[in-house]
């Protein structure tokens, strides 16, 4: 009985306990936020020719798609464990609404996946070719930041 | 001691005077006589204007995309320190949303925030701004809001505290801050059409614009950023005090929402984005020109 009430006691005190041992998930918000830097850098060299601020270089372009390609293949939701919102914490833009619409984020994941195959079938086929597969890109990054990220951090 | 009376009392009754004739003043009052003579709604010029206005942000469902942004249901929630306004249904249904609306209804409403009944709509409906948009253009934008699909689902209603659910105080409100002058000054026809697109359609003053005590623009801040007003962060500031990208920079970042190192728009601004893609690109460097004129501010 003294047990079982000692444990009670234990188990209600580690309750009380939990919030103010909350996680700040550094390593996790730091990995996405590193995953989203790769996909802006890649983006960067296309958009950069698309634009006709740097060179067409089609081999450069191949690089690049392809890297866009293999971050879509990354799963990103164990990287967006919850209780890692920009409610919870002041060191991300990801949006609680996240949570509530795992199935729809996944769409959205998969259609960014989806325009970036479709760069790297045309990213070696001359500078005018990457505008427009580069603004469906851009559609997809757009949809899910549209409901999902919030505001910058001040 | 009786003086003093005198004078308070004195004053008391000019402060009623003063409130009374107040009140009296900013009524609703209507357009101005003439306002539409000879002006013919044309939808395809009218779409020009729903993108340029931003309509689809608000009165789309939220988190409608493509043609779904057609159907003016409303229902997008503007979480404000007053409360949440309710964006209502527009669509051209003639019981849940606008479509029995007369030609000076829908022009009433736009340019002077007053409904057909002749109640002051909540300034979260940003008549301040369309107040300088042209009275043809407002007639081409309901020739083309009359095209769209009606959409029988009710409005919902604001969900305001006390006092701000009363709508008494949205007459002075209006009296201080209704005005159909530009806000800044510009020289040439590319400037002018960027102002007009961003200071009476695009309405961008209203998130990048601080405001003061009483909700009004603070316009010697003019885009130098602000609170967000729904919810949580900042809106950034845009004139050449916060913003060093170039003319081409901006005007690409509204085409495709992509910035010079090629983030990508995010929260409303993404919705912004997906209207002014639909805009000529000359209306779109037009912008970028303006913003670039925009005088620092801080």
């Amino acid at each position: 009985m003294t047990s079982i009430r000692a444990a009670a006691i234990a188990m209600a005190l580690a309750a009380m306990t939990l919030p103010a041992a909350a996680n700040d998930f550094a390593n996790e918000v730091g990995a996405r936020q590193g995953m989203f830097k790769i996909m802006g850098l890649n983006v960067g060299v296309l958009g950069g020719m698309a634009r006709g601020n740097i060179p067409y270089d089609a081999e450069a372009a191949q690089v690049a798609a392809a890297n866009l390609v293999a971050v879509s293949a990354i799963n990103p939701l164990n990287m967006f464990p919850a209780g890692s919102d920009n409610l919870s914490l002041d060191t991300t833009r990801a949006a609680p609404e996240i949570w509530d619409n795992i199935p729809d984020v996944g769409a959205k994941w998969a259609a960014f996946g989806t325009a970036a195959t479709a760069i790297q079938a045309v990213a070696g086929d001359g500078q005018a070719a990457l505008g427009p597969a580069l603004g469906a890109l851009g559609g997809s990054c757009q949809a899910c930041h549209e409901a999902y990220r919030g505001p910058e951090l001040n | 001691m009786r003086t003093l009376l005198t004078l308070t009392l004195a004053g008391g009754l000019i402060g009623v005077a003063a409130a009374a004739t107040g009140v009296a003043l900013t009524r609703p009052a209507g357009l101005p006589a003439g306002t539409l003579d000879g002006l013919e709604g044309d939808a395809a010029r009218g779409a020009a204007v729903f993108w340029a206005a931003g309509c689809a942000s608000c009165h789309a469902e939220p988190r409608a995309e493509g043609e779904a942004r057609l159907v003016l249901a409303g229902g997008y929630r503007i979480e404000s320190p007053f409360g949440t306004f309710v964006a209502p249904n527009i669509s051209p249904h003639p019981e849940a949303g606008i479509g029995d609306w007369s030609t000076e209804d829908f022009v009433t409403a736009l340019l002077q925030g007053t409904s057909p009944e002749g109640r002051h709509y909540y300034p979260a409906f940003p008549y301040a701004s369309y107040a300088r948009m042209t009275p043809a253009d407002a007639v081409d934008l309901k020739a083309f809001i009359d095209t769209l699909p009606p959409d029988p689902r009710p409005s919902a209603p604001h969900e305001l505290s006390f006092p701000y659910s009363l709508r008494a105080g949205i007459g002075l409100w209006k009296a201080l801050n209704l005005d159909t002058a530009p806000v800044i000054a510009v020289d040439g026809a590319e400037l002018e059409r960027g102002r007009y697109i961003v200071e009476a359609l695009a309405h961008c003053g209203e998130c990048h614009t601080p405001r003061d005590a009483l909700g009004g623009l603070d316009v010697a801040r003019w885009m130098a950023g602000a609170p967000n007003p729904s919810g949580e962060g900042r809106i950034p500031g845009i004139t050449p005090a916060q913003l060093d990208w170039t003319a081409e920079d901006i005007a690409y970042y509204l085409e495709t929402g992509f910035t010079p190192e090629f983030d990508s728009a995010g929260g409303t601004m993404g919705s912004v984005v997906r209207n002014f893609a639909r805009l000529a690109p000359e209306d779109r460097a037009a912008v970028a020109a303006y913003v670039k004129a925009l005088p620092p501010a801080e």
